[in-house]
């Protein structure tokens, strides 16, 4: 009697539901993202497709980065796109950048991130630190393709950070 | 005992489960709604602070802050602006845009001890802020340029204003 209406009503509310829980999850807990770029090589491989499981809950009131995550933040020169690095110095660090044969502390709030590629990564070395503000996760996996399914491991560059 | 049995088995578990959660689905449909309202579209800040006088006073004014306009790059010279501390990430401060990327910025440097100005050019995907209070305020003028990526959002109106006596209360 009433037609397809009450179909398509109840159809429209489950797709509405759906998308602010997926959004809320995405925002809150985890989300995947595509790697694209050559700067995280070999950890992340953009050329296989690599898609990283980014976990948000570092992010929730104490900052719980530590050196060597591979982190997920805001470009500082380009807001609407995201970047992953590897974090390499905190707030407070001495550290040695290679192309200046200088050492340099880490202002407050701020951490150092570098590629693992470092001939084709654009990161700090160039930028400077950035702000920790800009953080918007730590990968944790490696989700897809499947035969490279795995954690991402947490990896230090030797001798070259003076850590607090 | 089976008399017992029977009654128990006579409760209808599955529409009691099938109600019960639907109730909570509901639940949190509504605090997803809440979340993604608040964290992508509009949401409300404290202000306190003598930074931001006289736009926003001493003691307090809740605030509604656009979060929409600054997602999309529409931010712009002028706008009071609430972002994220470039010294300490889990704090948000208010301040006010003065120039944008490629813009130059004259400041003074020391203001209410000496005249000296200095000008500096806004390096790319950054914004200079600085607080409408130049005596007490710290900006721009002290840790640079800030990245736009920490900017949350435009604050477009004001909610509460809290009476000034009550400044002048916290004030002495």
């Amino acid at each position: 009697m009433a037609g397809p209406w009450p179909l398509l009503r109840s159809f429209l509310r489950n797709c509405v539901a759906g998308t602010l829980v997926l959004v809320t999850v995405n925002d809150r807990y985890a989300s995947v993202v595509p790697v694209r770029g050559t700067s995280m090589n070999p950890t992340l491989e953009s050329q296989q497709g690599d898609r990283a499981l980014v976990s948000r809950l570092c992010l929730d009131a104490r900052y719980g980065l530590s050196r060597g995550d591979v982190v997920v933040f805001r470009s500082p020169t380009e807001h609407r796109s995201l970047v992953v690095k590897r974090l390499i110095a905190l707030p407070g660090d001495w550290i040695q950048v290679p192309a200046a044969q200088e050492i340099r502390q880490i202002p407050v709030g701020h951490c150092w991130v570098e590629g693992d590629n470092p001939d084709v990564s654009w990161d700090s070395r160039s930028y400077g630190p950035i702000p920790l503000g800009l953080m918007q996760g730590r990968v944790t996996h490696i989700v897809w393709p499947p035969n490279r399914i795995g954690p991402v491991e947490r990896k230090m560059p030797e001798g070259r950070v003076m850590q607090r | 005992m089976s008399g017992f049995a029977r009654r128990l088995g006579g409760i209808p578990w599955r529409e009691i489960a099938g109600e019960a959660f639907s109730r909570v689905f509901l639940v949190a449909q509504a605090v997803c709604a809440f979340h993604v309202v608040n964290a992508h579209v509009c949401s409300f800040a404290l202000v306190m602070g003598p930074s931001m006088l006289p736009a926003m006073n001493l003691a307090g004014d809740v605030v509604a802050v656009d979060l929409v306009s600054a997602r999309l790059g529409r931010v712009a010279s002028g706008d009071a602006v609430l972002l994220v501390s470039p010294e300490d990430p889990r704090k948000a401060v208010v301040k006010r845009v003065v120039g944008m990327e490629g813009d130059a910025v004259t400041f003074l440097v020391d203001p209410g001890n000496s005249d000296a100005s200095k000008t500096v050019v806004v390096p790319k995907g950054h914004v200079w802020v600085q607080g409408d209070n130049i005596y007490a305020s710290r900006d721009s003028r002290q840790f640079g340029p800030v990245p736009y990526g920490l900017i949350t959002g435009k604050i477009f109106c004001r909610v509460i204003s809290f009476p000034l006596y009550y400044g002048s209360f916290i004030c002495h």
